[in-house]
This record gives structure tokens, C-alpha cells and sequence, in this order.
């Protein structure tokens, strides 16, 4: 591993199960400095995979995200004070065995990363980060927690993380696990022996819109090779498949998940990305707080709006939206067409006044003008009742 | 899948069968495989010119956008009609019910500087031998 320096022009890092991806014969891309599968045609590919963790159940290989660890130092509370003081949800409201979605921000209240916090303890803090902006962010949280008593640990490199996702993820992992996973509700996570292996953590987390678990194991090889082909043969009667970062990402756009460096950026702040139900300002000071204030005062210039095509035509990361003039006036941030909905989606910033569903912004594909409405958020959002379904299955039983 | 004895090949994973002054063009198996599920052919109406080694329409995938070039010069008879609501068929059957257009000829000799079904095989393995590196 080359940790320390920039992955982008250097040789690509693997995760413990990449000789398992090339078994499998994944196409393979380089993701912000990763060597990772993008789909599996032995999975039947992009879409299969996608449609797979809506339907049933789909294994992720996530190792390449970063894990970062705060605990107190001498005296209790330094570990809460340091992370309520770097990310903008309110640490405080998080129970022991409970997660949140949060960011980093920089002074301008614009993003360093989002962040998933985990409470593992009352002095005890677990960061998941994104894979592409690792050494940036630990350098971060150690130049910016200084001041606090606290000790920052980099455990990118000593996890495999499994990401579970779909509607049948839960009867998967109940069969490997000791963990009652019925008591674990969404954004909560436990430990329990899985595969064998004791102490393990189980979130039930994920970055797909379904419901989902993601488990952290030892980095070493023969493990992370051993529990990812247990996991698939316990799923097999499920249909599960291993997905790769295509699917991953037409998922969790449906969703409306940001993505760093598309809907996130050092450029754009909390208030343009819609993420304001995640920064907690009354907590208190945090980094980026004081321009937020502003920011908030001084009224937006550009907000995030979700789109579906009228016109034949793919919106993709980077294309222009245009007025009737022809002008300039925002810019798609990521765009797919939508295995679920079977429509072409795309997220964009534009200004304030053409946020209302039903809004037609032009976007510039190829040199033309290609038609797109505004339409509300998230595209697909998934059934909530799986309860009712069983009582549903138990009627028809009868 | 087999490439064709008949068909010529393109760097850019382009394939072209030629009688005489017209020509049928598509994207190869090897293209067709690593772009993924195809899901819309951008193709230029009839009577447009296309020029060796300009691009002259893009497929899209779920994740990605390719640019499509023309391996001769030439003037577009057809489009692939089929494409349209069938995007697919680029993935099923990419050497055959899945061409993209034909084009008549204005130089046919062109085609002879093209890569031939064993030069085309010998390069994708050496791709697919980084690529597995």
C-alpha cells in the first residue's frame, strides 16, 4: 500500500478481495484511485446488479472507503467535543449503537467529505469516509481536532467492509449471524459473531436506497475471501449477486445520494446541496457554521433539482443547462437512465427559480437542446412495509 | 465471440464490411462488452457524410457515452432503424442485427488499411493482457 500519497497518478490500490473481482472477471476501473469492479457480467451486469438489491439482495465489496476513529484522551468527552466541532449533524443526539449522515465542512461552509458518524462508545467515534478523498480527510481530522483531547486513528487499511443491500438482506445475514438484526433499526449497528468471527460490526447502513446492512471484518485476505463467498452461498437461495460500482451508483442516484465531487464539492455549500436537515446549527460552533450563517442571510444563488429527460437524450455529470436564450444558467452534477423507473434522471444545480416540479430546463447534450422537467426527490423511494407484506403473505396463507 | 473473416477492424473497435463501393459499419464485441448494457444509439440520418477517423455518433451505456468513428469515408444510405426502440440489440448481436449504418464508399480502398480479423484479435488480447496486468 502507498498510503500518504496521491493515489490518482500512482499505481492503483486494491482491496483485500480484488483477486477475487478478477476471478470473477469484473471490468475493473480506477475509482478515485482504487482498482474496483464496476460490474460483473457473470452477475448479467450493470443493470441486472442494480435491479437485483430492489428485488432481492446484491453484495457489495465497499473496502475502499476510509475508517477514521475518535476516542477521548485523558478525560471523557474530548472525543464528542473534537467531532461535534468538525462535522455539522449534532453528535450529541447519537446514542451508543447509533449512526448518522453528517459532513465535514470547510470554514466556507462549503464540504472537505460526507461522513457516516457511528457512537461505538460514550467516548468513542467510527468516521466512514469516501475512498477518493482519504488522506485529505485524515489530514483534516488531525489538523482540526488538535486542540482537543482526543486520538485520531487511520483504520482504513484494517477493514474489508461488505456492503448487503436489498430487500432480502436481512434474511442473508440472519444466517450467518448470531445478531438479532430485528433489533437493529435503520442507522443503528450492533456486534456479533458473524461467520464466525467474533465482534463484528453490523450497520444497518448503506448507499443504495434499500434497506441494507454493511459489516466491517479484518482486512487480511483468507478472511475477507472466506466470509465474502459464505455471504454469497448464504444468499444464494435469495438470487443474490455481486454488484460493482456501476449499479452502486445508478442506486443511489435514484435515491438521490450526493456523491463527492458531483453533488458535493469544496465548491458547494451545505445550503445549495439540500443536506440542511443533516446540519444541526443550534448545536452550537462547528467548523463552517459562521459562513453558513451568512450564507443563509444573503439567500441562494443555485439549488439542487432532480430531472427526468422529455427528449431522447442522456443528462450526464457535467452538461450545461441553458435558458431560452441559449445561456448558460446551471449544470447537471451526475445523470443515468433509471433501471427502476425506466426514464433518464439527472441531478443538476440552477437557480432558485426554476426549482418547482414541472419546471422545463433545456439541457445541452451534444451540442443540442434536450428538454428536461423538473420533478421531486428522491426518484425512487423504497416500499416501507415489509411488515405488511408478511401480514399480507400470512392472509393469503390462510 | 468470433470476429468475422470478412469484416476490417479499427483501433477504436470499429468494424466495417465492404463489397464493392458499400459498406455496413458497427462496434465489435470487444466494444460492445466493455461499454455494457447499451441503452441509446445516437446515428446520423441519411444523405449525411461521414470522414475516416471523425467521430460520427455516440452509443450510450447505462454508465458511459462512447463516441462512435467512422473507419472510411463515405455518405450514410442508412441508419439502423431497429436501434431506436431496440438499443439492446448492439449487446445481443453486435457483428450482426446490431450494425449501426451504411455507408457508400468514396474511397473503398481505404478499407484495405484496416486491421483484419486476426490483427484485431492479436490487439484485443494484448488490451485485454494490461487491462488483467
Amino acid at each position: 500500500m502507498d498510503s500518504g500519497t496521491s493515489p490518482i497518478n500512482s499505481v492503483p490500490r486494491r482491496t483485500p478481495l480484488n483477486a477475487v473481482h478478477r476471478r470473477l472477471k469484473a471490468k475493473m476501473v480506477n475509482f478515485g484511485g482504487w482498482d474496483m469492479p464496476v460490474e460483473y457480467p457473470s452477475s448479467g451486469g450493470l443493470v441486472a446488479e442494480h435491479k437485483t438489491v430492489r428485488n432481492g439482495v446484491g453484495l457489495f465489496d465497499v473496502s475502499h472507503m476510509g475508517d477514521i476513529r475518535v476516542r477521548s484522551g485523558k478525560h471523557p468527552g474530548g472525543a464528542l467535543a473534537a467531532v461535534q466541532h468538525i462535522t455539522m449533524n449534532d453528535v450529541s443526539k447519537l446514542a451508543m449503537g447509533q449512526a448518522h449522515y453528517s459532513a465535514m465542512l470547510y470554514p466556507q461552509g462549503t464540504f472537505v467529505d460526507d461522513v457516516i458518524v457511528h457512537r461505538l462508545g460514550e467516548d468513542d467515534f467510527l468516521l466512514v469516509i469516501n475512498a477518493g478523498t482519504r488522506e485529505k480527510d485524515i489530514n483534516w481530522v488531525r489538523e482540526n481536532t488538535k486542540g482537543f483531547d482526543c486520538r485520531v486513528e487511520d483504520l482504513s487499511d484494517a477493514y474489508t467492509q461488505l456492503a448487503i443491500q436489498g430487500p432480502r438482506a436481512r434474511d442473508v445475514l440472519c444466517k450467518l449471524t448470531d445478531a438479532n438484526l430485528d433489533a437493529v433499526k435503520n442507522y443503528w449497528f450492533t456486534h456479533g459473531t458473524v461467520c464466525g468471527l467474533a465482534n463484528t460490526l453490523i450497520a444497518r447502513t448503506g448507499y443504495t436506497g434499500e434497506d441494507g446492512f454493511e459489516i466491517y471484518l479484518s482486512s487480511d485476505v483468507a478472511t475477507s475471501e472466506r466470509v465474502w463467498s459464505e455471504v454469497l452461498e448464504a444468499g444464494k437461495e435469495f438470487g443474490i449477486a455481486p454488484c460493482g460500482l456501476g449499479a452502486r451508483n445508478t442506486l443511489r442516484l435514484e435515491s438521490k445520494m450526493a456523491l463527492y465531487e458531483h453533488e458535493i464539492s469544496d465548491k458547494i455549500n451545505v445550503w445549495e446541496a439540500g443536506l440542511d436537515r443533516y446540519c444541526k446549527m443550534e448545536k452550537g460552533e462547528f467548523i463552517g457554521r459562521v459562513a453558513l450563517e451568512k450564507a443563509r442571510i444573503a439567500g441562494l444563488t443555485r439549488t439542487l433539482v432532480g430531472l427526468e429527460m422529455i427528449d431522447r437524450g442522456i443528462a450526464r455529470d457535467g452538461y450545461r443547462c441553458l435558458n431560452e436564450a441559449g445561456e448558460a444558467i446551471g449544470v447537471v452534477t451526475s445523470g443515468c437512465p433509471s433501471p427502476t423507473l425506466c426514464k433518464n434522471i439527472a441531478l443538476a444545480y440552477v437557480p432558485p427559480s426554476l426549482d418547482a416540479p414541472g419546471t422545463i430546463i433545456a439541457i445541452e447534450i451534444r451540442s443540442q437542446k434536450c428538454r428536461a422537467q423538473v420533478v421531486s426527490t428522491p426518484f425512487y423511494k423504497r416500499p416501507k412495509k415489509v411488515i405488511a407484506q408478511q401480514n399480507r403473505s400470512s392472509q393469503n396463507s390462510k | 465471440m468470433a470476429y468475422p473473416n470478412e469484416f476490417r477492424y479499427t483501433k477504436e473497435h470499429e468494424w466495417i464490411s465492404a463489397k464493392d463501393d458499400m459498406a455496413t459499419i458497427g462496434i465489435t464485441d470487444y466494444a460492445q462488452h466493455e461499454l455494457g448494457d447499451v441503452v441509446f444509439a445516437e446515428l446520423p440520418a441519411a444523405g449525411s457524410k461521414v470522414t475516416a477517423g471523425k467521430t460520427f455518433g455516440t452509443v450510450e451505456s447505462v454508465k458511459a457515452v462512447s463516441e462512435i468513428y467512422a473507419p472510411v469515408s463515405g455518405e450514410v444510405v442508412a441508419a439502423n432503424p431497429e436501434l431506436h426502440n431496440k438499443p439492446e440489440t448492439i449487446n445481443s448481436d453486435p457483428h450482426g442485427a446490431g450494425w449501426l449504418i451504411k455507408v457508400k464508399l468514396t474511397k473503398p480502398i481505404e478499407v484495405n488499411s484496416l486491421m483484419d480479423a486476426a490483427a484485431y484479435e492479436a490487439y484485443i488480447a494484448e488490451k485485454q493482457k494490461e487491462a488483467s496486468a
